[in-house]
């Protein structure tokens, strides 16, 4: 809300005024922040009874440039993408493809076996199983009549 | 009036109900050939579809599901759908020697410029 506190003299002044909504849009461009960028990868995350599946999408990095880590109930990706080179006497057009180190952790709601934990790659998708510890799972009880 | 203004700059909706998305593109040009990177992740590679018609050179790709079975989707950042993106190539291209590669998401299109044809002398006579 715009609030003119120092409205308050005896006078009315217009030039007073001018100076306080000139304050006031300062105030308001101030909060103005350009948007951040975009996360990367892009990740979606699916729940199934074993466990969690993570989708992740990453085109152009190689598998083996990939390091993925997983501690309890923590999963780090981590990888760097190469911006394409241009070479001298080259034109660069476009440049609309994100480049860089990258490094993504996320922490799931229970522990995640890590020796069962698989990870494959295909078509720019990677795809990583995490199946919870089998002791970790819920378990079933039945009710039983007295 | 509004109606023919609008005209030809509507985008055309798709008969499936995907959306269509942009790639993002690198474009290099060198001094032989145009390079042109684009990230679609998850395009089915048989889905490609590079054509140039004219000078405008249209890139099309369905992407496979990602969905894994029997799993729900907790968090969404990205979705499935098609890449749809035109280019309209301002250099003469020799269209018969256009490479396509996919790789690991990746469609790099490589344009060799065409040569261009020696320029005639015209000699001039004075009368």
């Amino acid at each position: 809300m715009l609030a003119y506190q120092g409205n308050a003299g005896r006078w009315f002044d217009p030039l007073r005024q001018i100076r306080l909504m000139q304050q006031d849009m300062n105030r308001l461009m101030d909060s103005l922040r350009a948007p951040a960028p975009p996360e990367f990868p892009l990740i979606n995350i699916w729940t199934g009874p074993d466990g969690a599946v993570i989708t992740a999408e990453i085109p152009g990095v190689s598998p083996d440039d990939l390091e993925i880590t997983v501690h309890q109930n923590t999963v780090t990706l981590r990888g760097q993408r190469v911006a394409e080179p241009v070479g001298e006497g080259d034109i660069l057009h476009r440049r609309e493809r994100v480049a860089g180190a990258f490094a993504r952790s996320l922490v799931l709601p229970f522990r995640v076996d890590g020796d069962k934990a698989a990870a494959m790659f295909r078509n720019g998708l990677l795809r990583l199983d995490l199946p919870r510890p089998e002791a970790d799972r819920p378990r079933k009880i039945t009710v039983s009549r007295s | 009036m509004a109606d023919q203004e609008t005209n030809g700059s509507v985008a055309a909706e798709t008969t499936r109900d995907v959306p269509v998305f942009v790639p993002p593109t690198d474009i290099i040009e060198t001094e032989s050939s145009l390079l042109m990177v684009l990230d679609v992740p998850g395009a089915d590679p048989d889905s490609l579809d590079v054509t140039l018609d004219k000078r405008v050179l249209r890139i099309a790709a369905r992407s496979a599901s990602s969905h894994p079975e029997g799993c729900t989707l907790q968090h969404a950042e990205y979705r499935d759908g098609n890449y749809e993106r035109s280019f309209v190539i301002s250099e003469p291209v020799d269209a018969a020697k256009i490479e396509a590669v996919f790789k690991d998401g990746v469609l790099r299109l490589t344009l060799p410029k065409a040569t261009p044809a020696p320029a005639a002398k015209i000699p001039v006579k004075a009368a």
